[in-house]
């Protein structure tokens, strides 16, 4: 792996963005849009309850579309497998695009964070600055999930379709809906084993604690450790050669 | 004789029930220009493919420059440029350039020796996906001339040019040649084939004839390769 390639990855996947203001302006402004909505439809105690945890997922779902979007894009335009005829390390493709995204994911997460702390009103009992790290992790995670699911897709449509396939089914058993604890016990083991769970039960914590737990570092710690086992797996999914 | 660049022996390839390639040995002479000829799906990409290393081999062995096909030191020593531009189109050409010069490891000067060589210069500020097909195939060119290549592999790299870039181009590959670089340059026109020191004749998977034009002509008593193409064809099927 080198950094001097790692970096270019990262700058030039942001160099393409940056040609296609439509895009940013969809990531950046679209989960604000959703959160001024809940705000607007919910009573301020539901959207107390329920605002933390859409925190951590809106970033994970427009991150893994953008991502499995953008990897499969690189498989079918052959750049891919230009990429990886010269001198350069999966890890370094992988990497890459995390970063780009991490830092979407990051001013993401400052505007709607932002505004939900402010004109939205929403009070969380933790620190500030660690909701945006949950949220920047979330959208790591989203990004993770979407060069790994990119791997089984052949066309843009079919990557479009795997983010109900691969997030809904999370979104229903992380928590935010009925509480893991109240589900039916085949669905409760499931639940563990999802990263968005993990990813609501940070946000749970820090919009009710002010004192930061071990558990929460827990939770945090589980986020990582599935971001990087995804983007592993991504990284198993590239080929060198093909048929 | 001339040293070897690339020596292909017993090389099978097989794509489900077909032989993409059947059994080809060949060795391709270095320092000079290689044109591969045949009908579109006689195994032209997929030899290529096979020589850069990206293709998954039935059995077989591939050698290039002395080593094994894709091994990792000749990624910065083989240039490839397939057949479909393989480049960004929301980027501009200079951003490309850029981004592969930083990873093949050229120094940033070589984007403006690489545009000029492939007349794009002019252009260089612009997104690719607003130039023709012919520039933008160019742009796919020239980023396979970036650092320094010993041998470039390129999949049809002249259709749809302009016969004033054609010509242009095929001087560029031969000055290439003359500084010492290999080069294989695929093309399903048989009139290239004068453009070229050496020729590979192929056909579904097969490889008809080697050797130079001439060589080749007189062998088939041919007037020219298209005619000795079909007689070679001929000759098969007896």
């Amino acid at each position: 792996m080198s950094i001097r390639r790692t970096m270019a990855t990262a700058r030039r996947v942001l160099t393409q963005l940056r040609h296609d203001p439509r895009t940013i302006a969809l990531l950046l402004v679209v989960p604000a849009m959703l959160m001024t909505l809940l705000a607007w439809i919910l009573d301020d105690a539901n959207w107390q309850r329920y605002a933390p945890g859409l925190l951590g997922i809106f970033p994970m779902l427009v991150m893994f579309l953008v991502t499995s979007v953008a990897t499969l894009r690189e498989r079918t335009s052959g750049t891919l497998e230009r990429l990886l005829s010269m001198p350069m390390s999966k890890a370094d493709f992988v990497v890459g695009y995390a970063l780009a995204f991490g830092i979407l994911a990051t001013i993401q997460g400052i505007i709607v964070g932002g505004l939900c702390f402010t004109l939205l009103g929403l009070s969380m009992q933790g620190p500030t600055s660690l909701v945006l790290m949950v949220a920047v992790l979330d959208g790591l995670l989203g990004t993770a999930m979407g060069l790994f699911v990119s791997a089984f897709a052949q066309t843009e449509f079919q990557a479009v379709q795997f983010m109900p396939v691969a997030l809904l089914p999370q979104f229903l058993l992380c928590g935010l809906i009925v509480p893991t604890d109240q589900l039916p016990s085949v669905l409760k083991f499931i639940s563990t084993l999802l990263p968005l769970t993990y990813a609501f039960e940070a946000m749970q914590k820090l919009a009710r604690n002010a004192t930061v737990s071990s558990g929460f570092w827990a939770d945090v710690a589980i986020l990582v450790a599935m971001a990087v086992a995804l983007l592993a797996a991504g990284t198993a999914t590239l080929r060198r050669r093909t048929v | 004789m001339f040293d070897v660049a690339v020596r292909v022996s017993d090389l099978v390839v097989e794509r489900g029930p077909v032989a993409a390639l059947a059994d080809i040995s060949v060795n391709i002479a270095s320092g000079r220009i290689t044109g591969l000829l045949g009908p579109s799906g006689s195994g032209k990409s997929t030899l290529m493919r096979a020589i850069v290393g990206v293709q998954v081999v039935t059995s077989g062995s591939v050698t290039v420059l002395g080593l094994p096909a894709g091994e990792a030191e000749l990624r910065s020593r083989v240039g490839y440029v397939t057949q479909a531009p393989s480049v960004y189109r929301d980027l501009t050409v200079r951003e490309n350039l850029s981004y592969f010069q930083t990873i093949v490891g050229a120094d940033p000067s070589d984007v403006d020796r690489v545009l000029e060589a492939v007349d794009l210069a002019s252009v260089h500020k612009r997104l690719v996906k607003t130039l023709s097909g012919g520039q933008e195939s160019r742009v796919s060119l020239a980023t396979a001339l970036l650092g320094k290549p010993e041998l470039l592999i390129l999949d049809e790299p002249t259709v749809g040019l302009d016969p004033v870039l054609r010509r242009d181009l095929w001087g560029l590959f031969h000055s290439l040649a003359d500084s010492g670089l290999s080069l294989l340059v695929s093309s399903h026109v048989m009139d290239e084939a004068s453009r070229c020191h050496d020729l590979l004749l192929m056909r579904e998977g097969r490889l008809l004839a080697h050797g130079t034009e001439s060589e080749l002509l007189t062998k088939t008593s041919a007037p020219d390769i298209e005619s000795a193409f079909l007689s070679l064809v001929d000759g098969h099927a007896a």
